[in-house]
């Protein structure tokens, strides 16, 4: 059940000022403080980040465009080898039930080659970005979430607040607790990555969204294997779609092999404006791996590692302004994934070092909580702007036309795009994620088919790879506004696709207390299990949960993926 | 009275640790690490005696490559006054931690040793007794409850069936339990404090402590699958099984 309101704590907090606070310790952040140290060694950075160190929260594929890295430190070349794989082998398949076609790589749009990209696990590339930064003399502190953003009299952002720790889950002090800090910022960059939730509330804020289409998402699910050595290709790359989705749901798969170990990542990415609410993204990923054309690889297999998270994929529509009075949205707090190419680490760089140009301007300037007003048309008439606007189309296509004229059309209209016109103009998104939604009478429950426990698994054996840990005597961190409203629609017209959105066996929909008055299902919410992956702050049919930080620390520790 | 806390930079607990495939070890690569659980507890008490008024100053030291500063950081953050590390690229085995802190000891001269009872990684459990048998100092372990009194301490060990009170002159070398504290957090101004906090470094070989390996892993494997459970039709298959199968009736 939702939790008691969160007692205001009366204690004052300790504060310090600093030039520029970022919010999120990822590509984007990272980027942003290295960019500022290096025009401005005397600037103050302070980096704050949630999970327990850098990359702990940081899920991707990933196959990285190196363009971001080659503008930010060129000279990360030549640590190329222990940052990630070279992509040697380029394969895209379409998988019918039983079979599957590749297509060749030629009809692919030439924005689609993964050539010179590179792939890695992006937990390990931000601690790499960490110790850059920490060398110009940038401050990370993981292990602290910025909850609350502060104002001043005129209702601009000046900066930060990071939570207290030792709260028990009725609210009240525990006697380990521990004030949260105020971090008093010139400017404040949000980073927070899909869905943020300071990003959320400046969004609503400032109305940045105005003249945007409304934010799309996808859910990714990710799994690391140690593959026998004989099934293992350094450097192949393969992306599937079709099976096991029907023609109507967005999503597809990528397998991944890195250099080292013989480790191979696999996972699954379900566009979250599905229909059916008996649809589960994870479950849909385990069997994809059982397709006759994928089972091999894994088999001998041992699989390590799992994680989950939302991922933006409304482009060019849907990116929300990025200035607002006082600081920046930055990355994917602001939406900025190529969607087709699956890739965002690049625009997330651009993005951070960008706004830090903008800042250091600003700061150079003597100005402080004010807006930078010349941020987003620079970003996009630069390289984030022309690489989001070239496949504007692609998903709303996917989205209008099915998997096949989606992808087809998709296809057209990027090749068109590399000869500079687009037959589409620009096509719109149609509806916000948990719009999309039907009533479940009018949808056919789906019967997946049971784990078998060695090629797939259920998501309780999952998450503890996933080495999730939280405080448990803490508030509940997933705030349900309306506990009704949760039983009569989430429950009763939708059937609790919670349950099913969930990779995390976070939400549980339990019979009514046996002998109890209330004749009503419990909705259980088991918020140790969250990875943090905000689904069901974006796919709840009424918005009515809300995700925020939990304490510091606590969440997946992703180590390598 | 200076109390000296040994810390050790272990696996992170919250972390479900995998085995190397050819069984020489836990897979290590890009796996949280931070201090070890029952060490944290022991700079808890150490700090908790410090502002009783009971110890003047609090020292952590750790033993290992330059990774090991970031667990004294994290020490400095909870509280302690200053760090010691003492640098080496060797996996230091029990014995050879021992002698290394017995060298410090007779260095930094404190009252009082205290750390954890085990680190969580090898939970060998050796490591306090030896240092107090090579120092010649008492030994208070497991310990619940501390005490410290006119040149003497009182431990509440934690031992089979009960709790046994012992009381130890001073110094000595106490390893703490679970049950002792709850450690506090480490506070963000605290941990931006500790940045300044003094952090000395000496090398291992400057000890003249043998730090040879005397033992030998022949294989390290992870703990058997459970197997599934079964469902039984009525009470008499299930009494069956537990007579025939389980074998516990």
């Amino acid at each position: 059940m939702s939790d008691a309101p969160r007692r205001p704590s009366p204690e004052p907090r300790e504060a310090m000022e600093v030039d520029v606070v970022i919010v999120g310790a990822g590509p984007a952040g990272l980027a942003a403080a290295i960019r500022l140290k290096q025009l401005e060694p005397d600037t103050n950075v302070v980096v704050l980040e949630k999970g327990s160190e850098v990359g702990a929260h940081i899920l991707s594929g990933a196959v990285i465009d190196p363009a971001g890295l080659d503008a930010l430190l060129p000279d990360w070349r030549d640590e190329e080898a222990s940052l990630g794989t070279p992509v040697t082998d380029d394969r895209f398949l379409y998988l019918g039930p039983a079979g599957a076609l590749r297509l060749p790589n030629l009809v692919m749009p030439p924005l689609m080659s993964n050539h010179g990209n590179l792939i890695v696990s992006l937990g390990q590339v931000c601690r790499w970005l960490a110790g850059r930064a920490e060398a110009l003399g940038v401050e990370i502190y993981p292990g602290f979430p910025a909850t609350e953003l502060l104002h001043d009299d005129q209702g601009r952002v000046t900066g930060v607040a990071t939570g207290d720790m030792g709260v028990a889950r009725d609210g009240a002090p525990k006697a380990t607790f521990t004030r949260g800090m105020e971090l008093r910022a010139r400017y404040t960059l949000l980073g927070e990555g899909a869905r943020g939730s300071l990003a959320g509330q400046a969004i609503a804020l400032f109305n940045l969204d105005a003249e945007a289409d409304p934010p799309k998402f996808g859910l990714g699910l990710k799994e690391m294997w140690q593959v026998a050595p004989e099934h293992h290709r350094p450097g192949r790359v393969q992306h599937t779609f079709g099976w096991p989705l029907g023609a109507g749901t967005g999503g597809g798969s990528f397998i991944y092999h890195l250099a080292d170990d013989n480790r191979v990542a696999v996972g699954f990415v379900v566009h979250l404006d599905y229909a059916n609410p008996y649809l589960s993204p994870f479950e849909e990923f385990q069997r994809f791996k059982t397709h006759p054309a994928i089972r091999p690889l894994f088999e001998g297999g041992r699989r390590i590692a799992y994680g989950a998270r939302a991922l933006t994929e409304g482009g060019w529509q849907s990116v929300p302004k990025l200035a607002f009075p006082g600081g920046a949205l930055i990355g994917c707090a602001a939406g900025l994934l190529n969607v087709p190419r699956l890739k965002g680490t690049h625009n997330a760089m651009f993005s951070g070092m960008l706004a830090a140009e903008h800042v250091r301007d600003a700061l150079a300037a003597g100005r402080a909580h004010d807006e930078l007003a010349d941020l987003d048309p620079a970003l996009r008439a630069g390289p984030v702007g022309r690489d989001l606007r070239r496949v504007r189309n692609v998903k709303p296509l996917w989205s209008r036309y099915g998997l096949f004229g989606g992808i087809t059309l998709g296809g057209l209209d990027m090749w068109a795009n590399t000869l500079g016109f687009s037959p589409f103009g620009t096509l719109r998104h149609r509806c916000a994620d948990h719009a999309a939604l039907k009533p479940a009478a009018a949808c056919t429950p789906i019967a997946y088919p049971k784990p078998d426990g060695a090629l797939t698994f259920d998501r309780l054996s999952s998450v503890q790879l996933a080495n999730v840990h939280h405080e448990e005597d803490q508030p509940v961190h997933l705030h349900v506004a309306d506990d009704d409203l949760q039983r009569t629609s989430e429950h009763g017209v939708f059937a609790g696709p919670s349950v099913r959105y969930c990779p995390a066996a976070v939400y549980e929909w339990l019979p009514p207390d046996a002998g109890g008055s209330d004749p009503a299902p419990r909705f259980a919410i088991n918020a140790a299990n969250c990875v943090h992956c905000k689904t069901c702050d974006i796919k709840d049919p009424n918005r009515n949960i809300t995700w925020v930080p939990p304490e510091g620390g606590g969440g997946p520790n992703y180590g390598a993926m | 009275m200076n109390i000296l806390v040994p810390v050790k930079r272990v696996v992170d607990y919250t972390v479900k640790v995998s085995v190397k495939p050819d069984g020489s070890g836990v897979d290590l690569a890009h796996v949280k690490m931070s201090m070890n659980p029952f060490d944290e507890i022991a700079v808890e008490e150490a700090l908790r005696l410090r502002e009783a008024g009971k110890a003047e100053a609090v020292t952590v030291v750790s033993i290992g490559p330059p990774a090991v500063q970031e667990t004294l950081r994290s020490g400095l953050a909870l509280g302690a006054d200053r760090a010691v590390h003492i640098a080496t690229d060797a996996a230091a085995e029990p014995l050879a931690v021992a002698k290394l802190l017995k060298a410090l000891v007779e260095r930094e001269s404190p009252l009082l040793v205290l750390m954890g009872k085990q680190a969580i990684d090898d939970d060998s459990n050796q490591t306090g007794q030896m240092l107090a048998a090579l120092l010649g100092w008492g030994q208070g372990t497991f310990a619940s409850k501390l005490a410290i009194g006119d040149g003497t301490i009182e431990v509440t060990r934690e031992v089979d069936g009960g709790l046994q009170t012992v009381e130890l002159k001073l110094p000595a070398v106490a390893t703490t339990d679970l049950r002792l504290n709850e450690p506090r957090y480490a506070s963000l101004p605290n941990i931006m404090k500790a940045k300044r906090k003094p952090l000395e470094e000496i090398a291992a070989a400057d000890f003249g402590v043998d730090l040879t390996p005397r033992l030998k892993v022949v294989t390290t494997e992870p703990p058997p699958a459970r197997a599934g459970g079964g469902k039984v039709a009525d009470v008499a298959e299930l009494v069956a099984k537990l007579k025939d199968e389980a074998r516990v009736l």
